[in-house]
């Protein structure tokens, strides 16, 4: 047994004993940190917090899938989570518009509050709150209708009939998602017919004619060729202006071009939290070092 | 020896793998012969049967045989009171079943727990569609014919049978919901979309082709079934077209079971004319199915 945690620690600890030495200082100095639990909150430009993760702890039946993740996410920004899969980034983004309300076995503690409100209050409607974060998915998943019915679809669940307003809302979120010019006269065609990377787009543009305020993308353009995934970065930074992104991804390279802030995930950890370029040049964490210089993960 | 330097171990074991793949195409042929016969064995006794109800029956088929009403002459006796009786039952039990079996699925699908209860109405329900059929005449006897005082009329033989394709077409929903892909319901969750709104503007939608496919199959066991309606007192001898769902009636099967059971050989030639409309009828409704089952996919692509 002894020989196979070593094993284990040899695996993910490469460098050499100096900087290993080094690291460790820098992990103890974490430890105690985050021992006291303090809201992580990024540094630099100052824009107002939008969302609070409080002493968050997720649960699958016995499955500790979260543990005690505190950190801040500031408005208007883009911030990617990283790290190898099942450390637990989906789950987290998923906890900010309650998706994983559907999974039987999902338990958790502590708290997730949006400008200021607990999202998890019992006096809060689901609904509501996914109208306010909206989330875009892995796979493009049109809904099997036209064009036009796929963007209104979240306005006519609210029972909005009027045909101007429908038709201002197509148009709008259409130019937003850099849509519009590629369909606007077939409207009325089927969106299953688009190219992929159409589809993801036509998929944000559903997700902004309801007008949330937060953006959830879950690998957003990990179904998509490379110029497809540009367009789709490209957006991003666009809609940024507007909205506060959360975007997870297993693209190194996207997180360094795309996002502001940079949330590092291992095994259910929020190992390192800072902005994208300091993750990216100067990591605090040898895991982190090593994950996004692909020595793991 | 000429190919001296090909290594003879390596040629050895090409030699014996080739042995081993040559044994497998065999194999392969061999499935495919009784995937052949599987198919045929079946189709043929059918088409054998079709044929021979044909040759038998196609020439008795005419205006008047379809609006007549049964007589003691065979070449006067008509099938009327038993085709209308026929697709008396089948309207009935249509509207009866599929609102009940449909909204079992789903709540099974999308709302159910996964708890003790659940479980045990699941299997039961899988188990009661293979209880025999006269058994559910017998209940249908108890229950509609005399609890509800429906007697022999065209009501408790809809519900009976009604109850007795219940099963199937929660299964059939069950399956269809099952296979619409989750991400339809995750996006339209993500927008907002309560259950009962994601159910019936993606779910039921997405799953209606399955439905009505395991819904067809269903009605037309229900068209065929005899015993059930023997059992809850459905009669042979009905002398009028139903009128009312109150109504007393009888069914094809059922009028060809009274016919085959007779001495004479000019009423087996009445029985198989007789299964020829029975035929037409469910062919004709599993058609129209079919169209609309096409027509709704074709809407949603």
């Amino acid at each position: 047994m002894a020989k196979e945690t070593d094993m284990m620690t040899n695996e993910f600890v490469l460098n050499p004993p100096m900087v290993n030495l080094f690291n460790k200082q820098v992990m103890n100095n974490i430890n105690t940190i985050e021992k006291q639990n303090p809201i992580i909150i990024p540094m630099h430009e100052n824009s107002p917090i939008k969302l609070i993760s409080k002493d968050l702890n997720v649960y699958y039946g016995d499955n500790h899938v979260l543990k005690n993740v505190n950190l801040s996410i500031k408005s208007n920004t883009i911030t990617a989570f990283i790290g190898p899969s099942g450390c637990g980034k989906s789950t987290f983004l998923r906890m900010f518009n309650r998706m994983n309300d559907f999974i039987d076995i999902f338990r958790k503690e502590g708290q997730i509050t949006i400008d200021g409100i607990d999202i998890y209050d019992k006096n809060i409607g689901t609904e509501e709150l996914r109208k306010h974060v909206g989330m875009v998915f892995q796979k493009p998943n049109p809904f099997p209708k036209t064009i036009y019915e796929n963007v209104v679809y979240g306005l006519r669940i609210q029972g909005i009939k009027k045909k101007s307003i429908l038709d201002e809302a197509v148009e709008r979120s259409l130019k937003q998602s850099a849509l519009w010019d590629e369909v606007k006269n077939d409207l009325k065609k089927s969106a299953l017919a688009l190219s992929g990377g159409q589809q993801q787009r036509l998929c944000i543009a559903r997700t902004l004619a309801v007008e949330p305020t937060v953006l959830l993308m879950d690998e957003p353009t990990s179904a998509l060729d490379p110029i497809a995934s540009a367009k789709i970065e490209d957006l991003m930074a666009e809609l940024k202006k507007q909205y506060t992104i959360i975007v997870v991804t297993h693209n190194m390279q996207q997180a360094s071009r795309v996002s502001d802030y940079t949330a590092f995930f291992y095994m259910g950890d929020l190992v390192e939290y800072s902005d994208t370029k300091t993750m990216f040049t100067n990591p605090a964490n040898v895991r982190t070092q090593n994950y996004i210089t692909g020595r793991f993960g | 020896m000429n190919n001296t330097h090909i290594n003879p171990t390596i040629n050895d074991s090409f030699l014996k793998r080739n042995r081993i793949g040559k044994i497998n195409r065999v194999k392969d042929k061999l499935f495919q012969a009784v995937g052949i016969i599987a198919t045929f064995f079946g189709l043929v006794i059918l088409a054998y049967f079709v044929i021979d109800i044909f040759i038998d029956g196609i020439a008795r088929i005419n205006w008047s045989f379809l609006t007549s009403l049964p007589s003691r002459f065979a070449d006067k006796a008509g099938i009327l009171p038993a085709w209308t009786g026929t697709v008396w039952i089948l309207g009935m039990t249509a509207i009866i079943s599929i609102p009940l079996g449909v909204s079992a699925g789903i709540y099974f699908e999308e709302y159910a727990d996964r708890n003790r209860l659940n479980n045990l109405l699941e299997v039961n329900i899988a188990n009661l569609a293979g209880v025999p059929s006269i058994i559910y005449g017998l209940l249908g006897l108890e229950v509609f014919g005399r609890l509800f005082n429906l007697g022999g009329s065209l009501m408790a033989g809809a519900f009976t049978l009604a109850l007795l394709i219940l099963p199937i077409i929660i299964v059939a929903t069950r399956e269809a919901v099952k296979a619409v892909p989750n991400t339809l319901r995750e996006a339209s969750y993500g927008l907002g979309a309560t259950k009962w709104q994601t159910i019936s503007r993606q779910v039921l939608p997405a799953s209606s082709g399955g439905i009505l496919t395991g819904t067809i199959l269903a009605l037309s066991r229900a068209v065929g079934e005899t015993a059930p309606l023997i059992v809850i007192g459905a009669l042979a001898y009905v002398p009028f077209v139903p009128q009312s769902p109150m109504d007393e009636f009888t069914v094809l099967p059922m009028q060809i079971f009274n016919w085959t059971s007779r001495p004479q050989a000019d009423f087996l030639v009445n029985a198989a004319a007789a299964i020829i409309v029975l035929l037409v009828i469910t062919f004709l409704m599993n058609g129209i199915a079919i169209y609309f089952r096409n027509k709704w996919q074709k809407k949603l692509i």
